[in-house]
């Protein structure tokens, strides 16, 4: 295992970066977060078509571009240094996965391609309890109906469920928690577009009644699909955290170097200085997180669930703490509107507790040591 | 097979195997092992070749301590002098000062112990006192140093001494070579809150060192005690995890143990003792350890214990990550960096960590120290010993420093003292410095 980029992946991440910096520029963010879409269709499409960005790791018979994990989580983090506002995660993170985990290879070849040139923003919509983020508990039904399903029950913290096309649902039938695939325009569907602490992250609220939907791989097979499904995305939003975390820190030492106090840059006390050491300590740490975890989960080594808690743990109080202290280092103007801190400290509080918390992760992280499985 | 031919991992694995097929050897002396290895250039690969390395770089040489895991052969003596001495000489000394030290250092004749701190002189380490005044062609030594590991056993001293008090405090020091065993040197251990004494005062009361010991510059010993100290951080850090399996002892007063052969000294105590001492290993099996301490307590269900073995865990596998990381970003194989302060400062945490998960498991237990104590007094020993790695070697407080300034690029912090001469200074907790 290598802990490096390769050529061709650092050209990757340099041509993203560039992208966003011309299409995610703070003036964008802040226009799209104020929209209930929550993002800009025009740049959706054209990171599709110019960069691929959306196929970019999914497979080639489904219209992808077949690259591996590794060049999604330098997407992933450039996304998260420029607060992208798009359904990505959503889509591709969350969706794309589970319908690759389910194995279904007819409802992969029906929704992937649409996912891949992003024709069909997807979601996956499983929470139902604000403390649960795992298949259990799930009490939304799936009832036989001829050839078909239909599914009743209430889903939260949908992320863009109001904008989605396609929402994957988790729901119980006979057999256990299972997958659905249920169309946007499908009866009996309602969708509420929530209030978020993140602005530049949607979420919706989901109500289903007697709405049909096509089961996804087998009954009861949800369990694993999540299951799955979650290792790989706490990873790839540990990238993203990371990424935003790496842009604190830039935000931090660049504003330490010029904002001038009793004749110095405040920089130049310790008081900051150190802050700004442990800060890089925080993010060089985290970046060896998530890379470790995603080289695990290219590779698809028996650490992955190991690493993947451990990355989700660490990065998310790496982000929690950067954005802290950036907002702490910048003063007054850290604490405005009108500076970027808080739209960096909205998503590091978010994002800290989605997909599960620093403390659960390290949980499940401990209860892996314990029964013998670390390294 | 020359330097120039390896350049990748097989060819340094062939040429490691060719070595140790012709002189490894466990029925010849301890120190003709040494030799061996000094004069081929592979026990120190990441050394120059003309200064008993192999030009290798540090993922390279990484691949030659591999093989010599795997032939279970013992490498250089691992004291300071091969960590900092020898590197420092490298970088700064005469070819005649190279000769006569770097390879008494590899086989084991010399071992060398670090004259830098002083009771008035800790993270502003320029601001020291000891003097060192020119009588003909030696110097004359007077003055103190502290936390001075090893200086019972060392032969040598790598002694910062202010030579010229007229000049700023960095402009008037000078690195010395020093002898330890003579007169005027008075050791004195210290002991520390474990009730061990790994370090020791040095007194000076007109010692000498020849004029030739001086190691780069008169007055130039400020730059060279950087190269030392860079090096210490990375010894220090996580860099420490490379290297051979187990190392040779050092100094005139283990010669006898050099004279054994290379086979009783592997099967030896102190064989398995030097190679368990090693930094990472160290860290490594205290997870392994404490899951098992909770594990047999029963306290494997506790939310507390729980959250404390995953940080443990975190902490220091992200301490092995960043070293891979840092190596492989270092391409040319240097791996001296500011950025070692990072390392550093990590291991600080890691073991501030270690404590806190122990003492956790251990609940009331970890009231009782030695074969009362949990873990045979080890969970005592180690939260004493956790105040330490922030402290020695450079603070945290001074990594940091380091760190902003150096990787971060923030301005510097005014230093009052810095251009004013060192005879006008305050320095320590007393007015005014020795004149």
């Amino acid at each position: 295992m290598t802990m490096t980029f390769s050529p061709e992946q650092d050209e990757l991440r340099s041509s993203v970066r560039r992208f966003l910096e011309q299409k995610s520029k703070s003036t964008d963010v802040r226009r799209l977060m104020e929209t209930e879409e929550g993002y800009d269709p025009a740049v959706w499409s054209q990171m599709a078509e110019q960069l691929g960005l959306q196929g970019l790791a999914l497979p080639e018979e489904h219209g992808g571009s077949g690259y591996g994990f590794l060049e999604q989580i330098v997407v992933l983090e450039e996304m998260g240094r420029a607060l992208l506002c798009a359904p990505y995660f959503s889509s591709i993170v969350l969706a794309a996965t589970a319908l690759l985990q389910s194995g279904d290879e007819a409802a992969q070849k029906d929704l992937l391609p649409g996912i891949a040139d992003g024709s069909t923003i997807a979601t996956l919509a499983w929470v139902e309890n604000a403390d649960s983020w795992d298949a259990s508990g799930i009490t939304t039904t799936a009832t036989r109906s001829g050839d078909g399903y239909t599914l009743d029950g209430r889903k939260t913290l949908v992320l863009d469920g109001h904008i989605a096309n396609l929402l994957l649902v988790v729901a119980q039938t006979d057999n256990g928690p299972s997958l659905f695939a249920v169309d946007a325009e499908a009866s009996g569907l309602t969708r509420r577009a929530l209030e978020t602490l993140d602005l530049t992250r949607k979420l919706a609220a989901v109500e289903l009644n007697a709405t049909p939907a096509r089961l996804i791989g087998d009954e009861g097979a949800a369990g694993r699909i999540l299951d799955k499904t979650l290792q790989i995305a706490i990873v790839a939003l540990s990238a993203e955290q990371v990424g935003a975390a790496q842009r604190c820190l830039d935000m931090s030492v660049d504003y330490a170097k010029l904002r001038v106090q009793f004749g110095r840059p405040i920089g130049s006390f310790q008081a900051i200085k150190h802050k700004c050491a442990d800060m890089l300590l925080e993010v060089e740490s985290a970046k060896s997180a998530a890379y470790y975890a995603a080289w695990a989960i290219a590779d698809d080594t028996d650490e992955v669930p190991v690493v993947a808690s451990l990355a989700k743990a660490y990065c998310s109080d790496a982000f929690a703490s950067a954005a802290t202290e950036t907002i702490q280092i910048h003063g007054g103007i850290g604490f405005t509107w009108e500076h970027d801190a808080h739209l960096y400290y909205r998503r590091a509080k978010s994002t800290e507790q989605f997909l599960g918390s620093p403390a659960e992760h390290r949980d499940v992280l401990a209860g892996l040591l314990l029964s013998g499985q670390g390294s | 097979m020359t330097s120039a031919d390896l350049t990748t991992p097989d060819a340094v694995r062939t040429a490691v195997r060719a070595f140790l097929d012709e002189s490894f050897d466990r029925d010849i002396p301890l120190r003709t092992w040494l030799e061996r290895l000094a004069d081929s250039g592979w026990g120190t690969p990441q050394w120059p070749s003309q200064w008993f390395g192999k030009g290798l770089s540090t993922p390279l040489a990484a691949v030659a301590f591999d093989e010599f895991r795997k032939a279970k052969a013992p490498g250089p003596p691992a004291g300071l002098g091969r960590m900092l001495a020898a590197p420092t000489i490298i970088a700064h000394g005469s070819d005649e000062v190279k000769k006569r030290y770097v390879r008494s250092i590899l086989i084991g004749d010399e071992a060398w112990c670090q004259l830098f701190s002083e009771p008035g002189a800790g993270s502003d380490l320029a601001s020291l006192q000891t003097r060192a005044e020119l009588d003909g062609d030696e110097y004359v030594v007077n003055g103190q140093k502290v936390w001075t590991s090893g200086a019972r056993g060392a032969d040598l001293g790598m002694l910062l001494a202010r030579t010229d008090v007229d000049v700023p405090k960095h402009r008037g020091i000078t690195y010395f070579a020093f002898e330890m065993d003579q007169p005027g040197v008075e050791v004195r251990p210290l002991k520390q809150i474990t009730g061990d004494a790994m370090f020791a005062e040095v007194f000076f009361t007109d010692a000498r060192v020849p004029a030739a010991n001086i190691i780069g510059e008169l007055n130039g010993g400020w730059g060279v005690a950087m190269t030392t100290l860079m090096n210490e951080r990375v010894g220090l850090g996580a860099g420490s995890a490379l290297g051979f399996p187990m190392s040779a002892p050092a100094g005139r007063r283990v010669k006898q143990q050099l004279e054994q052969s290379v086979g009783e000294f592997i099967d030896s105590e102190r064989g398995g003792a030097v190679a368990a001492a090693s930094a990472g290993a160290m860290v490594g099996r205290g997870i392994d350890q404490l899951v098992d301490l909770a594990t047999k307590s029963g306290r494997g269900d506790d939310v507390n214990v729980r959250q404390q073995i995953a940080r443990l865990y975190t902490l220091t596998k992200l301490n092995t990550w960043n070293g891979l990381r840092a190596k492989e970003a270092s391409k040319s194989g240097g791996g001296l960096s500011p950025a070692a302060s990072l390392g550093k400062l990590m291991v600080s945490h890691v073991t501030r960590q270690w404590r806190e998960t122990a003492m956790t498991i251990a609940a009331g237990d970890a009231m009782l120290a030695g074969a009362d104590g949990p873990m045979d007094g080890g969970v005592a020993r180690q939260a004493l010993f956790a105040p330490a790695p922030s402290i020695y070697g450079g603070s945290d407080q001074v990594q940091r420093n380091i760190i902003g300034e150096r990787v971060l690029g923030l301005p510097k912090d005014p230093d009052v003292s810095r251009d004013v001469p060192f005879r006008d200074l305050r320095v320590g907790t007393q007015n005014k410095p020795a004149s």
